[in-house]
């Protein structure tokens, strides 16, 4: 068992639950210990940065001091709280005046941040420290034959992510560690429009609906993705999308626990299959 | 005390120091998923910092587009990080109050901050109901088959989520606020 303290992020328990629901049994399957992080906070995530900058520290640091506690990296599922968390980190490292004021504002609360935790996002713990090999070997219901377009969306890859921020291969090769064929599609990396999909809807539609259209084009059958932003987007919003361009994409959007989870055999309940948006029982009915 | 440049002001909050360096390429703006949209794109923003030019820019609607991809930050041939850039300047909007009311970004990433602090964790359904009763109540309508769709999957919890260290945060940010700005 490797151990890991474990950060879902808020929309894990909300918008994003089945990313919440899969991650557990999957990571039991893998040898992976999740303990969660005791009373973990909002990241901040990027809204609260673009308000104020203390303060999002802050309610960063405060995540960071109770992980530093617990000893261990800091995983998290969620590709906004990985990017937040990591730069709080490297800003309270960088700039000592801000580390002043956050180590000043954290001893209100009797917490204390020395910079010690590696904060990592799942997926990349998953192909690092499990790798697709080992993965390969567990597999019971090869996906074979289905055709799976990987989305790494923006964070997980950018500004300082792992892999290579242009032209990513880890989740192709954890797809492909599943028997299923992993679509090359030009977009993989580009962005869906994140939070945006709230205040500017018509910016957000266009970016969600070329996602989908390339994916389609190049042969996938649904989609997946390890960031819960990036699955609302192209998940809930797919309908809308529909409307207003006049298409019938039909695209299952799994997270990446998810088609992992199934390829393992865990149980459709066990992944929250029934609460994807656009329902992927139909491609997925001959690996159940 | 003589007045602050509006570039030296940009260079003294953390993410902005690295503006001078800019050569004026364009691979911010080639870059953007967004561009098309803002009233002065990417590299424009930057040299408006450069002149000067700050309350037409903090009043634009261009940050407030920036979906904080990261696509020119890891594409600029000077490092100047231009989605920081982005979020200084939003930061620099907000505080004086120059924010545009031509996007609802700015009312969102509020509602969104007030919902992390009122419960430590952000309350998904609270924060875009108080979005959309501060903007435009209608415009609520076109989500609503998607809030339909989100609330019959068991993705919309309809009560918030309060983490028990609440008044452990608020005394953090009760003093990060008397400390005032970043440093």
């Amino acid at each position: 068992m490797k151990n890991y303290s474990y950060f879902p992020g808020c929309s894990a328990e909300a918008t994003a639950s089945p990313l919440g629901l899969s991650v557990l049994p999957v990571a039991k399957e893998l040898g992976m210990d999740l303990t969660e992080l005791e009373d973990w906070g909002c990241c901040g995530s990027s809204p609260f940065g673009s308000v104020d900058k203390l303060e999002a520290t802050c309610i960063a640091a405060r995540n960071l001091a109770l992980a530093e506690k617990a000893g261990l990296d800091l995983v998290t599922p969620c590709s906004n709280c990985f990017v937040v968390l990591r730069g709080a980190d490297a800003n309270l490292k960088q700039y000592p005046a801000l580390r002043r004021q956050v180590r000043e504002a954290l001893s209100a609360a009797k917490l204390d941040y020395k910079g010690g935790v590696r904060v990592r996002h799942l997926a990349e713990v998953i192909y690092t420290d499990i790798t697709p090999r080992v993965i390969e070997a567990k597999v019971t219901k090869p996906l074979k034959g289905l055709k799976v377009a990987p989305y790494y969306g923006c964070q997980l890859v950018r500004p300082d992510g792992f892999d290579n921020p242009e032209s990513p291969h880890s989740l192709d090769e954890l797809v492909a560690s599943l028997g299923a064929d992993a679509v090359s599609w030009e977009l993989k990396a580009r962005c869906c429009g994140s939070s945006l999909v709230m205040p500017e809807l018509e910016v957000a539609l266009g970016l969600i609906h070329k996602l989908l259209r390339n994916a389609q084009e190049n042969g996938a059958q649904c989609l997946v993705t390890p960031c819960p932003l990036c699955q609302i987007n192209l998940d809930a919003y797919q309908s809308l999308v529909n409307r207003r361009f006049k298409t019938k994409y039909n695209l299952p959007v799994l997270f990446l626990t998810q088609l992992v989870g199934v390829a393992l055999g865990i149980r459709p309940e066990e992944l929250g299959l029934s609460r994807n948006i656009v329902s992927p029982m139909r491609v997925l009915a001959p690996y159940l | 005390m003589a007045e602050v440049s509006f570039i030296d002001e940009v260079c003294s909050i953390p993410g902005g120091e690295a503006i001078r360096s800019c050569i004026q390429c364009g691979m911010c703006t080639g870059s953007c998923p967004t561009a098309s949209r803002w009233d002065y794109p990417p590299r424009k923003v930057i040299a408006m910092v450069r002149a000067g030019l700050r309350d037409e820019l903090l009043s634009s609607n261009s940050m407030w587009f920036c979906a904080s991809c990261y696509t020119c930050t890891v594409r600029c041939p000077r490092d100047i990080k231009p989605t920081e850039i982005m979020h200084v300047l939003e930061v620099l909007a907000i505080k004086d109050g120059l924010s545009t009311k031509r996007s609802r970004t700015p009312v969102m990433y509020q509602c969104f901050v007030d919902s992390a602090k009122d419960n430590g964790r952000v309350y998904e359904l609270g924060m875009m109901l108080k979005l959309f009763l501060k903007t435009n109540p209608f415009a609520a309508l076109k989500l609503a088959p998607v809030g339909l769709g989100l609330l019959l999957h068991q993705r919309l919890p309809l009560k918030p989520n309060r983490i028990k260290g609440i008044a452990q945060l608020r005394a953090i940010l009760d003093k990060a606020k008397a400390l005032g700005g970043a440093k």
